[in-house]
């Protein structure tokens, strides 16, 4: 459905995982601009209906993009700069809220 | 469709249909009365909308033991307003009383409430109340979740909450669906008295009605004395932080900080232990998000994803005003700061009374001659 345009895709290559699968972006890529180049069109399940969601308006407004980043819940995919290595994962529902010791 | 400008186009007018107005207009609905509900549009001032969703008791009535009993009988007859909602409205308002904490995170803090619940359960007739004194460790087993800033906690299984959003939208479906005649964008100017009724006019023209309920909020103020009522209500500004929506984590209300059913928390600074208020001093975003990650810190980990203020319906003393008017019989008026606490009485009590035409002895505390005593030295 998408394809990167001619300059972004001389950029270099960085390797990320998405719910385990190994896929390819390259270097500038948001998150989310990289899931919809490997044509992956929904990364999350809503809380209350669990309806699927991609990526949308890819400026922080919506929050259809939100996917768990390395072990964290919930992160604007489109706000989040791919890096290599990223463990991606698909937001099913709520958030797991981490326990953490003040 | 009514076109403005009729006369007697029903029983009873309702000036306001926020929490207040949809459990008053619907209750009268049930009880057989042609309601129509004149209704400001989408930039009210509007508690309804703003609030935190408790329905709550602990604590509540120190100064009046009424306000106790009122608002735990509004608890108690809660469960049948839910069910009343979920059959006339199709809605599920996620109502449940699984009982309330007070956490408190210091020991002065602590000895401070528990030092009010003494003295406020010691009056009769509230000595049956139940509530519980917990310390950190109790606390913890009931609510593992909280962090070691925690001192100890007050317990009451009285407690609840609701998602306040979907009440709103139930009571305006079920008026709805009873056949009230409800009308956003119809700004009310003047009460009249005329012919042994009411003339209600605005802009959009006029209506009339042999009885007229003012459930206007804080309009209330403006509205009262042109039919000889008196509701020296103010605002009093409450914010609110909620979070992104997360897994369930916290089944119990507390005071300040909620999981709605839908995910969220909600953290507020709540005044519904008004008479506490000095033990928090001035609320602000910040110290109100630095108490609840002290209580739950869990909670730091969460983004915020709205923040925003209301403002509540406050009358001199706090407590609610119910009036029927003694120079023109038919007018009454109805407003508190609890309007969701209070949505089970206002339906099913007071709308009834109202429609028989005499306010019910429970709540005859509640007038507003209250204000005109001569202060005593």
């Amino acid at each position: 459905m998408f394809r990167p345009m001619r300059d972004v895709a001389s950029a270099a290559a960085l390797n990320f995982t998405f719910d385990g699968r190994a896929l390819q972006g390259r270097v500038g890529d948001t998150v989310a601009a990289a899931l919809l180049a490997n044509g992956i069109t929904t990364c999350r399940e809503t809380p209350v209906s669990g309806a699927p969601r991609a990526p949308y308006c890819l400026m922080g407004i919506c929050f259809d993009c939100l996917v768990v980043i390395d072990g964290v819940g919930n992160r604007q995919g489109c706000l989040v700069p791919l890096t290599d290595g990223m463990a991606i994962e698909t937001q099913h529902g709520r958030r797991h809220v981490e326990e953490v010791e003040a | 469709m009514n076109p403005s400008g009729n006369r007697n186009e029903g029983d009873v007018v309702v000036i306001g249909g926020g929490v207040v107005g949809g459990a008053i207009a619907l209750g009268l609905a049930r009880s057989g009365a042609r309601v129509t509900v004149l209704d400001e549009g989408d930039t009210a001032f509007r508690a309804s909308r703003g609030n935190f969703a408790l329905v709550w008791v602990q604590s509540k009535g120190f100064g009046m033991p009424e306000y106790a009993l009122w608002s735990r009988r509004s608890a108690d007859d809660w469960h049948g307003l839910a069910a009343i909602l979920r059959d006339e409205a199709g809605l599920d308002v996620a109502h449940s009383q699984p009982g309330g904490f007070m956490l408190c995170l210091s020991e002065e803090e602590l000895d401070k409430r528990v030092e009010m619940m003494r003295r406020l359960h010691n009056s009769q007739p509230l000595t049956d109340f139940p509530y519980e004194v917990l310390d950190h460790a109790e606390t913890k087993r009931r609510l593992p979740a909280i962090g070691k800033d925690v001192v100890g906690s007050l317990y009451s299984p009285l407690d609840g909450h609701v998602n306040s959003l979907k009440l709103f939208r139930a009571l305006r479906e079920a008026c709805v669906r009873r056949g009230v005649d409800y009308r956003p964008e119809h700004p009310v100017e003047s009460i009249v008295p005329r012919e042994g009724g009411f003339a209600v006019s605005g802009p959009w023209g006029e209506v009339r009605a042999g009885r007229v309920v003012l459930c206007a909020g804080l309009g209330n103020a403006r509205l009262a004395p042109m039919v000889g009522l008196d509701a020296p209500v103010k605002p009093s500004k409450g914010q609110i932080i909620v979070t992104e929506k997360t897994e369930p984590f916290l089944h119990n209300p507390m005071v300040t900080v909620r999981q709605t059913d839908e995910g969220g928390v909600m953290i507020g600074d709540s005044q519904e232990d008004r008479g506490f208020d000095t033990v928090v001093g001035q609320p602000i975003l910040s110290t109100m998000a630095e108490r609840a990650v002290k209580m739950f810190p869990r909670l730091a980990g969460l983004n915020v994803v709205r923040t925003w203020s209301a403002l509540r319906v406050m009358s001199p003393d706090g407590f609610p005003i119910y009036d029927q008017s003694e120079t023109h019989p038919g007018a009454f008026v109805v407003t508190c700061h609890s309007g969701v606490t209070l949505a089970a009485n206002h339906a099913l009590t007071l709308a009834p009374a109202i429609l028989a035409g005499e306010l019910p002895e429970a709540v005859a505390t509640f007038t507003a001659r209250r204000f005109h005593v001569p202060a005593h030295a």
